[in-house]
C-alpha cells in the first residue's frame, strides 16, 4: 500500500471512529433531554407545607429539573405531593433541625463537599469529605454527624479504593475525629490491621455510644463504638452499614450472606440476645436502613436499564415477616423525621 | 559504538540529522497515546463508575486491585517471548493492543462485579503482552546511540495520552451526565484509532533476520523460552540493580497518601496528583533521554533514584504546604522521565537483538515484581514506624543502594561485540 492509500484508510477509520463515537453522545444527549421531558410529573407541594411537621426527607430521583435535589413527604401521606428543595445532595440525612447533605460537583478535579443546613437550608457549617459520599448519619438530637465516602488512593497502589469516616461534633467544641483513629477491638485484643476499614455509623440516643461497620482481611463486622473512649468492640460478623431502631435494641444491617460479590440481603440483629433475623426483602440492598417505626426499615433500590438514575424507597417489616412494599417513588436516601 | 562521555559540541550537523528520531518511534508513541486516552479515560471513571452504578463496596475494590497488579506481570515475560519466538514483535503488540480495545466494548453492557473484573483482568493481560514487543520495535527502528530520546519521545507522547484520558472523560460526563457508557464507546473509539495506526503504518520490523542479514549469518533456531538471559553476566547485573532499585521504590499510593495525610489540599485535588506527576513526565521524558544518550543511561538511570530520594524527603520531612506537595508531584515525575525509558533502552542494548523483546519485558518485569514486594514491607514500616520515618527510613536505604547499582551499572551500557556471535 502506497502511503497515499494508508493516510486515506487511517482517516477512513479516523472518521468512523470519530463520528461513530460523536453520534452516540449526541444520540445519548437527545435521549436523556427526552427522558426529562418526558418524565412522568410528581405532585408537588409548597416546602412550608411538609417542613416543621413529621416527615420523611430523601434525595429526589424523579428525573427532571429537580433531579438530586432534597425532597421532602408528609410522614402521614408518604406516597402523597412532595415538596422538592433547590438544594443538591448525593446523600441526605435529617434530623428535626439540622439536615446533612453530603455532594459532588464533577469536573476536571471533582470536589467533594459536607454541609450542614438548617432546617431552612441554610449552610451552617461544612464538614471535611474526602471522596465519594457514601452514607450521612445525624444523631437523633442532631448535635452528632457522621459521613463516610469512598477515597482513593488510600492504599498500596493508586488505584484502589477505601472508606473513610469521620464523626463530627455540630457543638464545634471538639475535634472531627476518622474512625481509623479510634482502638478497635476484636476477641479482647486491640488490632490494627493495616487494610482496615470502616462505614456506616449509627448512633444511640445517649450521644456517645454507635454503631459502624469494622472491615479487614477481607470480612466486615459490627462494631460498637464509644466517642468517649474511642474505642470500638466487633460484636458479630458479616454486616454493614448498621441502623439502630429508635428504641436501641435492635440494629438492621445488609450482609452478605454468602451471595456473589456486590449483592446483599437485609438482616435485624437483637443486641441482648444476638439473634439475627433476615427480612422478607430478597432484592439486594446496598443502602443504610432508616427507621419508619419501631416495626418497619425503609430503604432505596435503584431501577435497572435507561432508569438506572431512577431509586424507589421501600418499606420492609424488621421481625421477618411480610413483603417490602413501595413507599415513595423515585426517592433515594430517606430520613424519617418524627 | 556508543558515545559516552562525548561534550555534545564536538557533534556534527551530520550526526545530528542522523539521530532524528525513526517515523516508527513517532508512530509507536501515536499508538500508545491513543491507547493511553482509551485506558486512562476509563480509569478516572472507574471508581465513580463502580460506586455509583454497579455499587461495589470497599472490599470489592481491593480485590479488583490485586488483579490490577498481579496479571500484567505474569504475561509479561510471554508476550517478550512470543516476540522474539516469531519474529514479529508488531503483531505480538498488535494482539495486546487489539485484546485492550475488545475490553472497552465489552464494559458496555456488563454490571456485574463478576464481569467486571473479568473485563479488567483482560484488559491488564493486553497491557502486559504488548508492552515488551512494543519497546522492542521501538529499540529495533532507532539507531544504538539515540536510543534514549527514541524512549523519551515515546514516553512523551505516551503520558500525554495518560493527561488527555481524564479530561476526555470528564468532558464527555459534562455534556451526558451519569451516561457511563459514553465514555467507554468514545474509549472504544480512541483504542480503534491508536490501533489502526499500528496496524496500517508501524513496520512489521524482524529484529532477528535484520541482524542474521547484516552478520551475514543465516537464519538460527527462534529462542526458546529461558532465564538464560539473566545467566548473561551484564544483563543479569543490570537485572539485580534494577531490581535492588525497585525494592526500595515505595508505590505511588503511598507518597500520594502520604501527602494526603499532611496536606488537605492533597486531599481535595486527590485527581491533579496524578496530573502533576504526569506533568513532569511529559516535559523531562525527551531531554532526559537525550541526556541519557549524551552521558550514559545508567548514570541518568541512577540519577532519576536521587530524585526520588528527594520526593521521599519532601512527602517524609516535617514541614507541610502546597509547594512542597507541587514539589514531591515534579520530583516524582522527573524519577520516571529518568528512569522508565532508560531502563528500557539500558535492557534493550545489553541483550542479542534476537532476544531483545524478552530481555526489555524480564527487566521490566523484575522492576515491577520488585515495586510490589517493596509495597507490601513499606505498608509494614508503615504500621510500625509511622508514616514520615517510614519514609526517610527507605529514602536513607535508597541512597545507599544507589552506589552499589553504579557498581553494577558502569561501563555496562553495550554488549561487547565478542558476545554477539
Amino acid at each position: 500500500m502506497s502511503t497515499r492509500n494508508r493516510l486515506i484508510v487511517l482517516a477512513v477509520v479516523c472518521a468512523v471512529a470519530i463520528g461513530g463515537a460523536a453520534g452516540y453522545l449526541l444520540h445519548s444527549r437527545k435521549s436523556q433531554d427526552k427522558a426529562v421531558r418526558s418524565a412522568p410529573t410528581v405532585a408537588k407541594v409548597p416546602v412550608s407545607q411538609i417542613a416543621g411537621g413529621p416527615r420523611i426527607v430523601f434525595r429526589n430521583t424523579a428525573l427532571g429539573s429537580g433531579y438530586g435535589t432534597i425532597a421532602m413527604v408528609s410522614l402521614a401521606n408518604p406516597s402523597g405531593p412532595r415538596a422538592i428543595t433547590g438544594t443538591s445532595c448525593d446523600r441526605v440525612y435529617s434530623s428535626k433541625q439540622r439536615i446533612l447533605c453530603l455532594s459532588s460537583s464533577q469536573g476536571i478535579v471533582t470536589t467533594y463537599k459536607a454541609q450542614v443546613l438548617s432546617d431552612t437550608f441554610q449552610t451552617q457549617q461544612n464538614l471535611p469529605l474526602a471522596g465519594i459520599p457514601s452514607r450521612a448519619r445525624l444523631s437523633t438530637d442532631g448535635t452528632l454527624a457522621a459521613t463516610t465516602s469512598f477515597t482513593a488512593g488510600d492504599s498500596y497502589a493508586g488505584t484502589s479504593f477505601s472508606t473513610r469516616t469521620v464523626i463530627s461534633h455540630l457543638s464545634g467544641k471538639q475535634d472531627d475525629v476518622g474512625l481509623e483513629s479510634y482502638r478497635l477491638v476484636h476477641d479482647g485484643a486491640s488490632i490494627s490491621p493495616v487494610d482496615r476499614n470502616f462505614w456506616g455509623v449509627t448512633f444511640a440516643a445517649d450521644d456517645d455510644t454507635f454503631y459502624a461497620t469494622a472491615a479487614w482481611s477481607g470480612h466486615t463486622w459490627l462494631v460498637k463504638g464509644r466517642i468517649s473512649t474511642r474505642t470500638m468492640t466487633t460484636l458479630h460478623e458479616d454486616a454493614e452499614c448498621p441502623s439502630l431502631s429508635p428504641d436501641g435494641t435492635t440494629i438492621v444491617y445488609k450482609k452478605r450472606a454468602r451471595q456473589p460479590v456486590g449483592h446483599w440481603r437485609l438482616a435485624s440483629y437483637d443486641i441482648a440476645t444476638g439473634r439475627e433475623t433476615m427480612l422478607a426483602e430478597t432484592r439486594t440492598v446496598d443502602d443504610q436502613v432508616d427507621w419508619m417505626d419501631s416495626h418497619n426499615v425503609l430503604y432505596g433500590i435503584p431501577r435497572s436499564g435507561s432508569q438506572a438514575a431512577v431509586d424507589d424507597i421501600y418499606e420492609v417489616p424488621t421481625d421477618g415477616s411480610g413483603q417490602p412494599k413501595l413507599l415513595i417513588a423515585q426517592a433515594w436516601s430517606p430520613a424519617v423525621v418524627h | 559504538m556508543y558515545l559516552t562521555e562525548r561534550p555534545s559540541s564536538s557533534r556534527s550537523a551530520g550526526l545530528q540529522v542522523k539521530q532524528r528520531v525513526a517515523g516508527t518511534v513517532i508512530l509507536m508513541g501515536l499508538v500508545s497515546m491513543f491507547t493511553d486516552i482509551s485506558s486512562e479515560s476509563v480509569s478516572a471513571v472507574l471508581p465513580l463508575y463502580l460506586t455509583a452504578v454497579v455499587g461495589l463496596g470497599p472490599l470489592a475494590y481491593g480485590f479488583i486491585d490485586g488483579i490490577y497488579q498481579g496479571v500484567s506481570a505474569l504475561v509479561r515475560i510471554l508476550g517478550g517471548w512470543l516476540a522474539d519466538a516469531g519474529d514479529h514483535p508488531k503483531w505480538v503488540a498488535f494482539s495486546g493492543y487489539g485484546l485492550s480495545a475488545i475490553t472497552r466494548l465489552a464494559l458496555i453492557p456488563l454490571h456485574s462485579f463478576a464481569a467486571i473484573t473479568a473485563v479488567i483482568t483482560t484488559d491488564r493481560l493486553g497491557k502486559g503482552i504488548r508492552t515488551g514487543p512494543r519497546d522492542a520495535v521501538i529499540a529495533a527502528s532507532s539507531a544504538p546511540e539515540s536510543l534514549g530520546r527514541a524512549f523519551g519521545v515515546h514516553r512523551a507522547l505516551d503520558t500525554l495520552g495518560a493527561v488527555i484520558g481524564p479530561l476526555l472523560a470528564f468532558c464527555i460526563l459534562y455534556v451526558v451526565p451519569g451516561d457511563y457508557k459514553s465514555v467507554f464507546v468514545v474509549s472504544f473509539a480512541a483504542a480503534i484509532i491508536g490501533l489502526a495506526v499500528l496496524l496500517i503504518f508501524v513496520p512489521d520490523v524482524r529484529p532477528r533476520r535484520a541482524r542474521a542479514q547484516a552478520n551475514g549469518t543465516t537464519l538460527g533456531k527462534p529462542p526458546r523460552p529461558s532465564f538464560a538471559l539473566l545467566a548473561d553476566r551484564r544483563f543479569g547485573r543490570l537485572v539485580l540493580a534494577a531490581g535492588l532499585l525497585g525494592i526500595l521504590t515505595v508505590g505511588d499510593g503511598f507518597l500520594y497518601l502520604a501527602l494526603q495525610h499532611r496536606d488537605d489540599m492533597a486531599v481535595k485535588y486527590f485527581p491533579l496528583l496524578y496530573v502533576g506527576t504526569n506533568f513532569a513526565y511529559l516535559a523531562l521524558a525527551v531531554p532526559l533521554g537525550r541526556l541519557s544518550d549524551r552521558i550514559g543511561r545508567a548514570k541518568v538511570f541512577l540519577t532519576g533514584h536521587l530524585f526520588l530520594i528527594a520526593a521521599y524527603v519532601c512527602a517524609g520531612g516535617p514541614a507541610a504546604g502546597a509547594g512542597l506537595t507541587i514539589a514531591c508531584l515534579l520530583l516524582l515525575g522527573t524519577y520516571y522521565a529518568c528512569t522508565d525509558g532508560t531502563l528500557a533502552a539500558l535492557s534493550g542494548m545489553l541483550v542479542d537483538p534476537s532476544v531483545r523483546a524478552s530481555g526489555i519485558s524480564t527487566a521490566q518485569t523484575v522492576q515491577a515484581g520488585a515495586r510490589f514486594i517493596s509495597s507490601l514491607g513499606f505498608g509494614l514500616i508503615w504500621t510500625l514506624a509511622g508514616q514520615q520515618s517510614a519514609l526517610l527510613i527507605v529514602a536513607v536505604a535508597l541512597a545507599a543502594v544507589i552506589p552499589i547499582g553504579w557498581l553494577l551499572l558502569r561501563n555496562n551500557e553495550t554488549r561487547p561485540e565478542a558476545l554477539a556471535a
